[in-house]
């Protein structure tokens, strides 16, 4: 009996992936355990080993194709005797269909940038799209080519190049002394960091996700953010601790977390989660540099997405400025992060339907660009917070105090805070949906608040 | 006393007595002869082998640290200072001794017993006193209180309530002059309580990992709060921990400065040599409670009775001083006097100067990014 081999995924959130290379040939006999071919994925290359013996009758993608969906079949193995052209020619449509269609549905194509006015990007300027994790990894190589006291300290940051491959080539421009592998030790070197920070340096303290910096929060909290003021201003921490937050994809309960809301409490701290390459990159270049403590929250699924990034010299952003998406008239939906993804694409189908949503990314969460909210809920008169984390003293929470305290006379309908559920997050696929917030529930929000 | 790395002459560095060990529990003392522990009466005076004037520098230093927590604790009673007021009352003779193994540019940090570190690097005592009692005149301004204080003048880095967490800052302290290729060190300071804590072994291992210039001094004052190390832990001692990661240290006898100096060199000579960090375990006594507020029911009134008659490290050098003929009982007069008005103006400038202002409510919560 013939059998399919099918395009691997090879971590939590790939889709799809690109077959760099074949290690086997049609004809070859493989046994299990054999390497069959090479994949690269948006974090890695990885070598892909055969499960069951047979001999490779057909190879239905050829070495070098890109975006090759997870579950694609790429190979037949035969038994002895099998012709593999019966079998193979059925498969061979079905496999060049599932190239193409993923090329449509890909989660990294670009997603149309509505530059905002206030964005102050020079007429002209070439822009060139890019990742965020490539927007992150050179806002950081600037930064370190611009300022020797600048280091990367973490797990995996230096010879692995990164667990998500956010220091790719740091090591070979910077070397071992400021590009540094700690071990598995959060709590330890959140300290050393801080400690580096108060002596003079400007560490910038990866964690491997920000789950694990729960056993470092004593540090960030007590020694990072309260200093300054305990030491009636003499000394503070300027330092970054940055890496992936929320939700990635099937990691369960102890890896799913959104901090936003946590962190977003603490005086003494900047809270920084973007959305886009752009932002990405100008963001961190200012939280590099900025004197105080910033925590800075990507995410996992958005770091493979492409945004188009303006090709500047010195491209930094300022803290506490929210950027408009789009301009709208009926709700404003403010979010963040990637709960922007679904604000976006909310705000698409509620067009076809007449609706006009305009949509705010808040982008550093402390200090938070109230006065911007408030100004476009003073013309919408509605208010759709969208966040992944959980709901209970959530950012939608405070910010809808805030718009009842600040725009109480302005507001027709209540505001409504889309969240993650209040679970921890769930393993199977199915709950997972269901504990994250849906592009359907901001649409079914803005359509109650309009009263749709 | 032995190295964790071998072939230490145990007369190399020490030229103070033999090292006293002190039984937590039992309060013996010993001395440790060729491996064997040898009971102890009272320890004699020893000729000193620092200068007479030297010696009389840690006599007024340590003075001036206990009649400054003399009196911290009256204006405590007086309501003067409130919250939590930790006093260092017993063990100035460890922050006095190392403060004289240290170099202009050297840093410390310790945990929120910190008056007499503070003092001891040279911090005014009209600013130390003055944060105690919570007035704009203290270093923070009145804003830290008497666990968190700073001064970056005198590289005096807290002032950390949380129980072990300086240690990995100042491990992060010395990685940075490492980073920056200069030969500072960094003391940092904890009890025998913070060295159960687990990030004092991350810190190890990183710190040594990395060869980082850190002095690890556990002042073991034999009490974690109102627990006794015997209670703690069954490990025989703090400083033997770090041979799990490759760390060198030993045992000092607390109650003698000249001790503390000399094991301090040594440690400090360790670090600017680039061998990584080094560990003390200084054992010490602290003859107060743990806080103003603990009424010390873990242990007996003439425990601490003891320790006070016998081990005093003060009245230790007051001897050395007078049986040497370096001073008379009319020069240490004099120097008492000299301390007591150190002290009294402190603790008037402290009653004087105004609380903040209640702008300072809102200051130095963020530092200014340059532009």
């Amino acid at each position: 009996m013939a059998t399919e081999i099918l395009m691997p995924a090879l971590s939590p959130t790939m889709e799809e992936g690109t077959l760099a290379k074949w290690l086997v040939k049609e004809g070859d006999t493989v046994n299990s355990g054999d390497i069959l071919a090479e994949i690269e994925t948006d974090k890695a290359t990885m070598e892909f080993e055969a499960v069951d013996e047979g001999t490779v009758g057909k190879i239905l993608i050829a070495e070098g194709t890109e975006g090759v969906a997870v579950n694609t079949p790429i190979a037949v193995l035969v038994e002895e005797g099998e012709s593999a052209d019966d079998i193979a020619e059925a498969k061979l449509a079905d496999a060049e269909a599932a190239v193409d269609e993923p090329a449509a549905a890909a989660p990294a194509a670009p997603i149309e940038v509505v530059t905002p006015k206030e964005m102050d990007i020079p007429e002209g300027t070439e822009m060139k799209s890019t990742t965020v994790r490539e927007a992150l990894r050179d806002a950081m190589a600037e930064e370190m080519r611009r300022s020797e006291d600048v280091f990367l300290m973490g797990e995996e940051v230096a010879e692995y190049q990164g667990a998500y491959k956010i220091s790719q080539g740091l090591l070979d421009e910077f070397g071992d002394k400021r590009v540094i592998d700690t071990p598995i030790t959060e709590h330890g070197f959140a300290g050393i960091g801080v400690g580096a920070a108060f002596g003079g340096l400007r560490p910038i303290v990866e964690f491997m996700t920000f789950n694990f910096a729960m056993q470092a929060i004593d540090q960030i909290i007590n020694s990072a953010a309260k200093t300054l003021y305990m030491s009636g201003g003499q000394m503070g921490a300027p330092i970054v601790f940055r890496g992936p937050n929320g939700a990635a994809a099937r990691v369960g309960a102890q890896h799913s977390q959104d901090y936003a809301a946590w962190y977003s409490q603490i005086p003494g701290l900047y809270v920084v989660q973007p959305y886009s390459a752009a932002d990405a990159k100008g963001l961190l270049k200012t939280a590099i540099r900025d004197p105080n403590p910033v925590i800075f929250l990507e995410n996992e699924i958005l770091y493979g997405q492409s945004f188009e990034v303006p090709q500047l010299d010195d491209y930094t952003i300022p803290f506490g400025k929210a950027r408009i998406w789009r301009e709208g008239s009926d709700v404003t939906i403010v979010s963040f992060g990637i709960g922007m993804k679904y604000a976006l694409e909310a705000a698409d189908e509620l067009a076809k339907e007449g609706i006009s949503a305009e949509v705010i990314d808040l982008r550093t969460l402390r200090p938070m660009d109230l006065p911007t909210v408030i100004e476009s809920v003073k013309k919408t008169n509605r208010c759709v917070t969208v966040e992944e984390g959980f709901p209970v003293c959530s950012i939608g929470s405070y910010i809808s105090s805030r718009l009842m305290t600040e725009a109480f006379d302005y507001l027709d309908a209540p505001v409504i805070n889309c969240t993650g559920k209040d679970v921890p997050m769930p393993y199977a696929a199915n709950l997972e949906k269901l504990a994250l917030t849906t592009t359907k529930e901001v649409m079914d929000a803005v359509k109650a608040v309009t009263y749709r | 006393m032995q190295s964790l790395h071998g072939g230490r002459d145990k007369n190399d560095a020490c030229n103070s007595p033999a090292p006293l060990i002190i039984d937590s529990l039992t309060l013996n003392y010993f001395i440790d002869v060729g491996g064997k522990r040898t009971v102890a009466a009272k320890k004699p005076a020893k000729k000193p082998n620092v200068s007479k004037e030297e010696l009389l520098q840690y006599y007024k230093d340590m003075l001036l640290i206990r009649r400054f927590e003399e009196k911290a604790g009256q204006l405590y009673g007086m309501g003067l200072i409130g919250g939590f007021c930790h006093l260092y009352i017993g063990q100035e003779a460890v922050v006095v001794g190392l403060e004289a193994a240290a170099k202009e540019g050297d840093k410390r940090i310790t945990s929120y017993r910190d008056h007499g570190h503070m003092l001891a690097c040279g911090m005014d005592p009209k600013g130390v006193m003055a944060e105690l009692t919570g007035r704009e005149g203290g270093y923070s301004k009145g804003k830290g209180g008497s666990m968190h204080m700073f001064s970056k003048e005198k590289h005096f880095y807290g002032g950390h309530g949380i129980v072990a967490a300086q240690v990995p800052l100042g491990a992060g302290l010395a990685f940075s002059d490492k980073y920056k290729g200069n030969d500072n060190v960094t003391f940092t300071y904890f009890g025998d309580g913070a060295a159960n804590q687990g990030q004092v072994y991350e810190t190890y291992n990183m710190a040594e990992l990395w060869d980082l210039p850190v002095v690890f001094v556990i002042e073991n004052n034999q009490y974690a709060m109102g627990t006794s190390t015997k209670r703690s832990t069954k490990s025989p001692s703090y400083w033997e921990r770090g041979a799990a990661y490759g760390i060198e240290g030993e045992e000092v006898d607390g109650m003698d400065v000249l001790a503390v100096k000399a094991a301090g060199e040594k440690a400090v000579a360790h670090c600017r040599a680039g061998k990584g960090p080094y560990i003390l375990e200084i054992k010490t006594y602290r003859y107060r409670g743990h806080s103003m507020s603990d009424p010390a029911k873990y242990r007996t009134r003439e425990e601490v009775q003891k320790m006070r008659d016998e081990r005093d490290a003060i009245e230790h050098v007051r001897d050395m001083l007078l049986t040497g003929k370096h001073a008379t009982e009319d020069d240490l007069k004099a120097v008492d006097k000299e301390i007591k008005a150190i002290v009294n103006e402190a603790a008037e400038f402290s009653k004087e100067s105004p609380e903040p202002s209640l702008d300072e409510l809102w200051t130095d919560i963020y530092a200014e990014a340059e532009v």
